[in-house]
């Protein structure tokens, strides 16, 4: 349906239009959208907990966790508030090398991951393993700022980016794919931007 | 060739049915839907305009209405200079226009006179809009929920429902409201005129008869971020607060 008096100003240029998944436009600043209070964790009270159920399989002090290998990773990122940023850049630890240094294979197909706040997002294992997502630790350079989910957050670049939880504490290994924070409260279970699939029963 | 009923696209046709100018900056769009539309004090919608070569622009807002008043959804608009969606709607849209819309959407931050209360409602400029929703549910259930709404403006032109939310205090019903200025010196008596800060809040608990069960912090992301801190030194557990940012 056409508006009545909409006009495309804003039209992105037609080569940045495969860069930009329906429904989404460009952003140049970085908005900010969370559930609740900014929680500033201190990196001396920080750490991060790998877990198959509730069973700690592993757990990293700030130091610890910093010492494993650094990857450098520059992505779109699309926001469901129908945001998308180009070229953020990330510093971080692959959850693969997460997973190398625990010296496991994913145990089971699901991941939550969990948050210093109680926050939580489902994420199927294979979206977090073959170099797709990092635990990030540096933005531009730089330790994120609490805001943007420092001292260290997720980033799945490739799904929307309520999935790549802020103020990370841990992944959970779990049996099923259990919903998460948001998508218990109205948001997709997957969450694909190419696929539009922004709230519970879209396709 | 299969008898299942075509999928429902999500998006719905609304018709601009009443507009009204609330502040100098904010304008309110009342919307026809034309399917069924059943929600929550506190959630938003998303708009989606589309310009004749298939362009189109999205954006989120959220429901000043009350889940009681009727079919009509009001939308409040706050003009952003250079903006993309909100000057169309300022400088564009008409009565009898029709939009796209798809909603209601969110499920954290709302709220029913079940979930009780005291309530702490605290709005920076057009973050007041959930939260006037909010106050109005509870105004039309006749809930009895004691609740305070702490709501900063630049100026007191700017305070937006400002009649009507004055006019709702003096029901004491249990319904309070603090105003803090931020540019004009204070108008009314518990009024301030500075930025919100732990002060204000622990001021604004003691006018509840308890601490309060919830709080709704809604508006800018430095709004938010700011007031959220201020209720945290008040001591208000972070676990109580919930949070809604316009993302600038
Ligand atoms: C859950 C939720 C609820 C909301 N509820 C409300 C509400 O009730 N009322 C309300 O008024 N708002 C609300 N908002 C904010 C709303 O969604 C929009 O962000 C707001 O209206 C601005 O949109 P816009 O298209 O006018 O401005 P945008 O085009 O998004 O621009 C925002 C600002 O950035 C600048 N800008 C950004 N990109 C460009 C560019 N490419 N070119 C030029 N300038 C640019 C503009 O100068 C402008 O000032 C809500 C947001 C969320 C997430």
């Amino acid at each position: 349906m056409v508006t009545r008096g909409f006009s495309s100003g804003r039209k992105p240029p037609t080569d940045t239009d495969a860069r930009i998944p329906p429904g989404q436009y460009l952003e140049q600043g970085f908005p900010v959208l969370s559930a609740g209070p900014t929680p500033h964790v201190r990196t001396e009270d920080w750490s991060f907990t790998l877990k198959h159920g509730p069973r700690p399989i592993k757990k990293w002090n700030w130091a610890e966790f910093n010492a494993l290998p650094l990857t450098k990773m520059t992505r779109d990122i699309h926001c469901v508030t129908a945001w998308t940023k180009f070229d953020t850049a990330w510093q971080g630890v692959l959850v693969d090398d997460i997973l190398a240094d625990a010296g496991i294979e994913p145990p089971t197909a699901f991941t939550l991951a969990l948050g210093f706040d109680g926050y939580s997002t489902n994420v199927p294992t294979k979206d977090l393993t073959g170099g797709k997502a990092m635990v990030a630790l540096l933005y531009e350079g730089k330790p994120i700022t609490p805001d943007h989910g420092g001292p260290a957050r997720l980033l799945v670049p490739h799904l929307y980016f309520w999935k790549s939880a802020k103020w990370l504490n841990g992944l959970q290994f779990t049996e099923r794919d259990e919903p998460g924070f948001w998508e218990l409260r109205g948001y997709h279970i997957y969450g694909d931007p190419w696929r539009e699939q922004r709230y519970t029963n879209d396709p | 060739m299969s008898d299942a009923p075509a999928a429902q696209s999500p998006w719905q046709t609304v018709t601009i049915t009443r507009i009204q100018k609330r502040t100098p900056r904010v304008t309110s769009f009342f919307l026809q839907p034309s399917r069924p539309f059943v929600y929550h004090a506190g959630q938003h919608v998303d708009v989606r305009l589309t310009a004749p070569d298939g362009y189109q622009a999205r954006r989120s807002y959220s429901i000043a209405s009350a889940p009681e008043t009727g079919e009509t959804i009001e939308l409040a608009i706050e003009k952003l200079e250079d903006g993309e969606v909100s000057p169309f709607f300022h400088e564009i849209a008409a009565v009898g226009d029709e939009v796209e819309l798809r909603g209601p959407l969110g499920g954290h931050f709302v709220w029913s006179d079940g979930d009780g209360g005291p309530l702490l409602l605290v709005g920076g400029g057009s973050g007041v809009v959930p939260l006037m929703s909010m106050v109005r549910h509870r105004a039309m259930r006749g809930s009895l929920v004691a609740a305070t709404l702490v709501f900063s403006a630049r100026v007191w032109d700017e305070v937006i429902f400002r009649d009507e939310l004055i006019d709702l205090a003096e029901r004491r019903d249990g319904f309070d409201l603090v105003l803090t200025l931020t540019r004009e010196p204070a108008r009314r008596p518990a009024d301030h005129a500075r930025r919100v800060d732990a002060a204000m809040m622990v001021q604004a608990m003691t006018r509840l008869p308890a601490p309060p069960k919830l709080a709704f912090v809604c508006g800018s992301n430095a709004f938010v971020t700011a007031a959220a801190e201020a209720l945290i030194d008040a001591g208000v557990p972070a676990a109580l607060i919930r949070t809604e940012r316009y993302g600038v």
